[in-house]
């Protein structure tokens, strides 16, 4: 019990806006642009693409090299304070001509604004883009998660890992669309893999504790195992 | 010169040396055979800095105070946490990879399954976001009827939490009190739509049900027995010296940190975050309805309890409202596009079997866009992003998990506390792991 605590407001930098109200008949393209927007393109008009309005929420594209700069200015600037990191995803569509894109969902609390920042990747280039998490540390497991489905790299991440996934996990990234949904491989031969690594190198002693279970298992089962049936297709 | 050497023995068999004292040094012998100390004995110091090992434990994954297959692995200086390190992924379903081969309507058994103490609320959730998607506007009973599933699911999701926090802590009566209402809202949803946990209650367009007759009536019982149990609960535990002495102060956040580490829900405002999606950002019109909403000054776990039973007594006030408030009229939307025609119709008429083929086979299709709405689910920010091509299945759905991302924030509350500290911290935080995972 150090510091003293303060209650924050949200919606403290701008008292005279009217009260939030629920959105109705909310356009499908077109209204009005968060006054972000704007800005972001008179500060940084290098990095900036362009912006659209789409069912209320407004849009940002902006070049990956220099995204970090972009979400610190927007998080520090005193008119803008996106001091809140909502969400860090990507979305690959079907067409594989459409390049990927990274998005950042971020939110001004003071102000009460909502912010979709994208950058698009496109296909046979690095994927690779700027961490956000020297600005956001919730930014963490967010740009992992990104990383296990995707294979996004973010660069300055301090602990870049894949975190649903196992660590050695090989057969891809689950989210991409040349990904299939039951998986690269049957389920047989993703056991047969895992039993044919060297534990002791890799494995934790609960795992090491699954592998000697194999050989305790019915001869019939385990010839059926070996002989990469496929197994709950 | 005298060489030295070193005798391990005591010249005495009894361990003494000559004046008595205990013989713990070691002994020379110089060249005339005097025997000699080699250094004077040690004078009596406060004890030294006992410095042990490090210890590596792990916690879980099968560890009943983890809440779900939640794996700590904790270093520990004897007692105290010195690093955490949070493992996760044992639940992993890929269930946004499944979305994106699901039309939208098929995906709504999904988001039961995320967050189960939430399942009326990931539907509705669901069904928002799909709904600014299509660009529909639900009807004003189906508004009214949401807001009592989502504050009904908000009660059941923080009844299991006091509860198991309360185990987790020592106390098991309030477990049971809280577990029977939660029976009762069960019974509810029930009769409501014929499911307990996994409920589906939403469509994209309205609900999978209009409310049955005389529901109302047993919503009113429940909302009259309730606020004892929520009082029974709070006169048991909440100046009880065990369960103070165990959660304040601990796993403290400051407002500014919860920010950064992007908390929400109770977990922000029990850091005095003043921040309620439902007051803040609205939708199925919350800002109508009278309600407060509990902030904390401390951060710790304490705080976030007390934030939790008032956010109980709240729901309490706006359900009361919304049982009043609840019009007449038809609960799905009036257009052919996404809601089913009735079943004789479909079998009599034939653009209503047109429509019925159709919405089943190849399902809804929305416009090509992308949204992201977000609501208060009772572990915070919760909302779904969907992206769609114009096809009938999205690009890509996201979820957007409340407990995963205040989940990362552990290893800053934890380090520096007690290892017991850690399951009371662990319980605060109030994760479902199926929402983790996903």
């Amino acid at each position: 019990m150090s510091a003293p605590f303060t209650v924050v407001h949200a919606g403290h930098a701008a008292p005279d806006a009217p009260a939030p109200r629920t959105a109705r008949q909310v356009p499908h393209r077109g209204g009005t642009p968060n006054p972000s927007a704007a800005r972001l393109q008179a500060k940084f008009p290098q990095q900036y693409v362009r912006h659209e309005v789409m069912w209320g929420d407004t849009t940002v594209y902006v070049l990956p090299e220099r995204v970090q700069d972009v979400v610190r200015w927007l998080h520090d600037d005193a008119g803008e304070q996106y001091d809140y990191l909502v969400d860090v995803t990507a979305v690959e569509y079907r067409d594989v001509e459409q390049p990927l894109e990274v998005v950042w969902h971020l939110r001004s609390l003071p102000y009460r604004r909502f912010l979709r920042l994208k950058a698009q990747l496109p296909k046979g280039t690095p994927l690779r883009v700027p961490s956000v998490w020297p600005i956001y540390q919730g930014a963490d497991w967010l740009e992992r998660e990104c990383f296990d489905m995707f294979g996004i790299s973010f660069d300055g991440h301090p602990d870049l890992r894949r975190i649903l996934m196992w660590e050695q996990y090989r057969e891809g990234y689950p989210l991409r669309k040349d990904f299939p949904l039951r998986g690269r491989f049957s389920r047989a031969e993703q056991l047969r893999q895992a039993l044919s690594q060297n534990p002791e190198a890799k494995y934790s002693m609960e795992e090491l504790t699954i592998a000697d279970a194999f050989e305790d298992l019915p001869l019939d089962m385990r010839r059926r195992l070996a002989g990469g049936e496929r197994t709950g297709e | 010169m005298a060489t030295k050497r070193t005798i391990e023995v005591a010249l005495s068999t009894t361990g003494l040396d000559r004046e008595g004292r205990p013989q713990r040094v070691p002994l020379a012998v110089d060249e005339r055979g005097q025997v000699t100390t080699l250094a004077p004995p040690p004078a009596l110091e406060p004890e030294p800095e006992l410095e042990g090992e490090h210890m590596l434990i792990n916690l879980g994954p099968q560890h009943p105070a983890t809440h779900g297959v939640l794996r700590l692995v904790l270093e520990l200086d004897g007692e105290t946490v010195v690093r955490c390190i949070p493992h996760i992924g044992y639940l992993h379903c890929g269930f946004e990879k499944i979305g994106e081969y699901r039309q939208y309507n098929q995906i709504i058994p999904w988001t039961d399954r995320e967050d189960y103490l939430n399942s009326p609320g990931n539907n509705i959730a669901f069904a928002l976001g799909a709904e600014r998607l299509f660009g529909v506007e639900i009807t004003e009973r189906c508004t009214v009827l949401r807001v009592i599933a989502l504050e009904l699911s908000r009660i059941i999701s923080h009844l299991v939490w006091v509860g198991t926090t309360c185990i987790d802590i020592g106390a098991f009566t309030p477990f049971l009190w809280a577990f029977q209402e939660r029976e009762n809202i069960y019974n509810l949803l029930e009769g409501w739509v014929g499911a307990r946990l996994t409920t589906s209650i939403s469509r994209v367009g309205g609900m999978a049900a209009d409310i049955p007759d005389g529901w109302l009536d047993g919503l009113r019982g429940f909302l009259k027995t309730f606020p004892k149990t929520v009082a029974e609960v709070d006169k048991m535990v909440t100046r009880h010296g065990i369960w103070v002495g165990r959660t304040i102060g601990l796993g403290v956040m400051t407002a500014d940190e919860a920010i950064n580490y992007g908390l929400s829900g109770a977990m922000a405002r029990a850091s005095g975050v003043a921040w309620d999606m439902r007051k803040d950002f609205p939708y199925l019109d919350y800002e109508t309805y009278d309600f407060d909403v509990p902030v904390g000054v401390n951060g710790d776990v304490y705080d976030r309890f007390l934030v939790r039973m008032e956010e109980l007594r709240q729901s309490v006030r706006i359900l009361e409202q919304a049982v009043e408030r609840l019009p007449d009229g038809p609960v799905n939307v009036d257009d052919p596009r996404l809601i089913l025609p009735p079943k004789s119709k479909a079998t009599s008429e034939m653009e209503s079997m047109i429509h019925h083929f159709k919405l089943v086979m190849e399902g809804p299709r929305p416009p090509v866009g992308e949204v992201y709405v977000p609501v208060e689910s009772p572990k915070g920010e919760k909302g779904y992003y969907f992206v769609s091509d114009g096809t009938a299945k999205p690009v890509r759905w996201r979820i957007r998990p409340p407990s995963f991302v205040n989940l990362s924030a552990i290893p800053k509350m934890v380090e520096g506390h007690l290892l017991s500290d850690v399951i009371a911290i662990n319980a605060s935080i109030d994760i479902v792991m199926g929402e983790i995972d996903r």
